[in-house]
């Protein structure tokens, strides 16, 4: 770490720490002031005295923390002096009330990203561009071979697939994160802002057939229709009338799901995924999934290059994921860049902790 | 090359057989047969020669992807696939080409073997830049010959077979040998009739299964014959026509690695084929696999090395007699003509050491009997037994019930984790290679590598760890603190100059995780050599 930072950012055993402001951001251990750029697990941790987030991340927080957490909310865009510190926060296109948290002391300021994505998502807010001296960016997926498709094009495969199961009688299910990627999903499938309703009924909104949730999709989905996100009321698989025909059907499971004896309901099955690490063969393989479907809500290589371009910082702080081969790689474009060590298991199968 | 590239990717998806077979049957039934040769030629899992050195491929992607090299490696490290690896770093297709699986072959594939390193770069970005990604996937592994397909040659039968309408037992027969991707042999699988063409055709082997634990106790020993099962190369002896052809069971053509078999061969009757084991033989007893695979490696073996590593053909079935295709018949009578022909043509078996004998049956009456002489089996250097049904006929293929297999149980040592390597294929990404080492002089030294054994779950949590545990690393190699010790069995062992421990095992793999035992309490080399020593004993 850069002397040249050390009064906005530190990295410490309990995660990134502000020391102007003596707020942590995403700590992983028991702080007086946590400031959650979104609300998957390894980012929102409990036990901190006091938290900080962005508005739309609320009822998220709130559902993954309890209702009891003493919680301040800003909006995007909006400042907050803490200490001598100002932190601002900006969409970061990850999730619903995804974050980038700016902090600023004295002309110069940090931006840690969180996780993000460049790509279009309707369910949040849009990416946008920063500009800062310091940087702390994800690296998930920072390798040259991660390359995701459209969305349009993976929905279309999507939906190839579930109408190929229908024809063969099997029932559809697709494993997603229950927060952000099932609702991005969903979105997608319906991508319409009208859409209300009882939505199991077939072909409700032009689609192939009825759709059907896990239950542990319906505290999130629920979170999201208070944050105003508009999906349909969908309902869980565990409601439907005994001796309901779920071969046309498609399920909504998180991963969890897949080892789990909730399956055991489906007869004839066909199983997916939906998931960056999808475009790998192997890890689709291991998972023994019949597809995989590469959607992904984090940057691939080339959007984050494009994002470290557009923020241009003068140093880069690389975390979560390839962290070494994406500091070095910018090191040698000519960017002052360094690996964080995190307590996070980056590499493999982070997204899977999201469940 | 699209429709190759998706019935890859149908057969990649599923695990179930039924799906694959259909997928394979619609392949078969849409393509021309210029395509049909050649898909049957890569199911069957045969490679294009020469391949193209994956050097080339390698610096044709970087400059493609335009990423320094050491970005390559390590993204090549992380994936596990060179293949995959290239075909995602590349970028998109500027205009996608429409040609097929043969053209592709012949315009692109065999002639980008026969170019110069700076020809080959050209050549292969301007392939890439016509194929999508799984077509990329699938090209690249067309060049570097790793095209694995997970389907085995039973699968493809079946689907010629349901494809075809022709019997699939006459299409068994017919795809065994070398298969050349041509409109001839296309013509002569499919000919009507069962008459099959070549002298050179071998039959499809018959194999066997594991005898389960136990499970003889349902049989009744009076049924089965029981013969030693030897470490050898299981093999086809031919003489049809004047000639003689000895098939491996990877349906490999063994002519000029033999000669001692091919010239003994000579005194067969002609319209003959036996099924046996070429094994390193002398005196009374086979010589270690390690000795036999010296000669293995060599087409043109020396006087000297036929010298050292004298080798033989013990012969256990005869499926051919007088022209005539006598697989139907059951067991025993053919063993019967067997050793009829084998003492007639080698009426002097009994003076001088025969190059081709018959493998003896053992006489064991009971399951008792039988357990007792398995083992002895590595007092006369044999796996264990073969156990075979009388009346059975000789199977196409791995059919339950007709041939088991009663291998001795393996030895087994608790051994330490020191070396962890990535995996390929379904285990690329996880440090799933394994390096274990036992005791010596007080320290620890590396004496087997193991890759397979462990369940996914555990296979996570070791990953997880090693991750966390690393002390060092020698490239994509990391050495991690000694502290999981593993049960390894393994079927044999010899003493080895090329190995740091001084031991060579044969088939390592890992029983289980030994949680309960702390690395002091892992094996010393010691005991391994004893094992040696009893072994040889």
């Amino acid at each position: 770490m850069s002397p040249g930072f050390k009064h906005l950012l530190l990295m410490t055993p309990a995660g990134l720490y502000c020391p102007v402001g003596d707020f942590y951001v995403d700590p992983w251990r028991s702080v007086k002031r946590a400031i959650i750029t979104h609300a998957h697990s390894d980012h929102a941790r409990s036990g901190s005295a006091k938290y900080l987030a962005v508005h739309p991340s609320k009822a998220l927080l709130q559902l993954r923390l309890g209702l009891d957490i003493d919680l301040q909310t800003l909006q995007y865009g909006e400042s907050l002096a803490i200490g001598e510190a100002v932190v601002t926060f900006f969409p970061a296109g990850h999730i619903l009330g995804a974050a980038q948290v700016r902090i600023e002391y004295r002309g110069q300021s940090a931006l840690i990203t969180g996780d993000y994505k460049l790509q279009q998502d309707a369910t949040c807010a849009s990416w946008e561009p920063v500009a800062c001296d310091l940087m702390v960016t994800e690296s998930t997926f920072g390798l040259p071979v991660f390359h995701w498709p459209s969305t349009a094009q993976v929905m279309a495969e999507i939906i190839q697939w579930w109408q190929e199961n229908q024809r063969a009688g099997r029932t559809s299910v697709v494993f997603a994160y229950s927060v952000g990627k099932a609702q991005r999903i969903l979105m997608e499938l319906c991508h319409s802002e009208t859409a209300t309703g009882p939505s199991s009924l077939p072909a409700a909104f032009g689609l192939p057939g009825p759709i059907w949730l896990h239950g542990a999709m319906l505290g999130p989905m629920r979170a999201y229709r208070d944050s105003g996100v508009k999906l349909p009321d969908f309902e869980s698989v565990s409601v439907a009338p005994s001796g309901t025909d779920f071969s046309n059907a498609l399920i909504v499971a998180p991963p969890s799901a897949q080892q789990s004896a909730w399956m055991n309901r489906f007869k004839d099955v066909s199983m997916a995924s939906a998931s960056g690490w999808m475009a790998i063969r192997g890890t689709r393989r291991r998972r023994n999934l019949d597809r995989g479907f590469v959607l992904s809500d984090h940057v691939d290589w080339k959007d984050l290059n494009c994002a470290v371009d557009l923020c241009n910082p003068e140093e880069l702080w690389v975390t979560h994921g390839f962290s070494d081969v994406f500091a070095r790689y910018q090191l040698e474009k000519g960017r002052k860049a360094l690996p964080l060590k995190t307590e996070f298991q980056g590499e493999v199968d982070s997204e899977e902790v999201q469940v | 090359m699209r429709a190759f590239a998706e019935l890859y990717q149908s057969l990649d998806a599923t695990t179930k057989t039924s799906a694959k077979l259909e997928a394979l049957v619609a392949y078969l039934s849409s393509s021309s047969d210029a395509d049909r040769a050649w898909a049957i030629y890569f199911l069957l899992g045969n490679k294009l020669k020469p391949s193209v050195p994956t050097k080339a491929l390698r610096k044709a992607a970087i400059e493609a992807a335009q990423i320094p090299e050491w970005l390559f490696e390590e993204t090549y490290q992380w994936v596990g696939d060179l293949a995959e690896t290239i075909a995602n770093i590349v970028p998109k297709a500027q205009r996608l080409e429409h040609g097929s699986l043969s053209e592709w072959i012949e315009q692109y594939c065999r002639p980008l073997s026969k170019l110069e390193l700076s020809e080959q770069i050209a050549l292969l970005n301007q392939c890439w830049g016509r194929l999508d990604a799984q077509q990329r996937f699938v090209f690249n592994k067309l060049l570097t010959g790793n095209l694995r397909v997970g389907v085995n040659a039973r699968l493809v039968t079946k689907a010629i077979s349901e494809w075809s309408g022709i019997d699939v037992d006459v299409i068994a027969h017919r795809l065994t040998g070398e298969w050349r991707p041509t409109f001839e042999a296309l013509n002569q699988l499919l000919e009507q009739g069962s008459e099959t063409a070549s002298p050179s055709q071998p039959y499809p082997f018959c194999l066997a299964h594991s005898l389960p634990a136990n499970f003889y106790e349902s049989l009744d020993s009076m049924n089965f014959r029981a013969e030693w099962k030897w470490d050898g190369i299981r093999a086809q002896l031919i003489r049809r026509n004047g000639l003689i052809f000895l098939w491996s069971r990877g349906e490999e053509l063994l002519v000029g690695r033999f000669p001692e078999i091919e010239s003994a061969a000579t005194a067969l009757d002609d319209g003959v084929v036996l099924d046996g084991e070429v094994l390193a033989w002398r005196d009374h007893a086979p010589l270690p696999f390690s000795e036999l695979q010296r000669r293995i490696q060599r087409k043109n073996v020396s006087k000297k090395l036929m010298h050292e590593v004298p080798v033989r053909f013990v012969a256990f079935d005869l499926l051919e007699h007088e022209t005539v295709d006598i697989r139907p018949l059951p067991f025993e009578q053919r063993r019967m003509r067997l050793e009829h022909l084998l003492t007639t043509c080698y009426p002097d078996a009994n003076q001088s050491p025969p190059t081709i004998s018959v493998n003896h049956l053992l006489p064991a009456a009971t399951w008792s009997e039988l357990a007792a002489r398995r083992e002895e089996a590595r007092s006369v250097r044999a796996e264990g037994l073969m156990i075979k049904r009388k009346d059975s006929r000789y199977e196409t293929g791995r059919v339950t019930g007709a041939w088991w297999k009663w291998k001795l149980d393996p030895f087994t040592v608790d051994a330490v984790l020191i070396y962890a390597q990535r995996g390929h294929g379904r285990r690329a990404a996880l440090y799933t290679d394994y390096t274990f080492a036992v005791w010596s002089e007080g320290s620890l030294v590396p004496f087997a590598k193991a890759y397979s054994g462990l369940t996914d779950e555990e296979i996570r949590v070791v990953d997880r760890w090693i991750r966390a545990n690393t002390l060092q690393k020698f490239g994509p190699v990391h050495e991690v603190k000694p502290h999981w010790v593993m049960e390894i069995a393994f079927e044999n062992v010899q003493l080895s100059t090329r190995h740091k421990s001084g031991v060579a095992v044969r088939f390592p793999r890992i029983v289980r995780i030994r949680e309960d035992k702390k690395i002091e309490d892992a094996d010393r080399l010691q005991s391994i050599l004893e094992l040696v020593a009893a072994r040889q004993g």
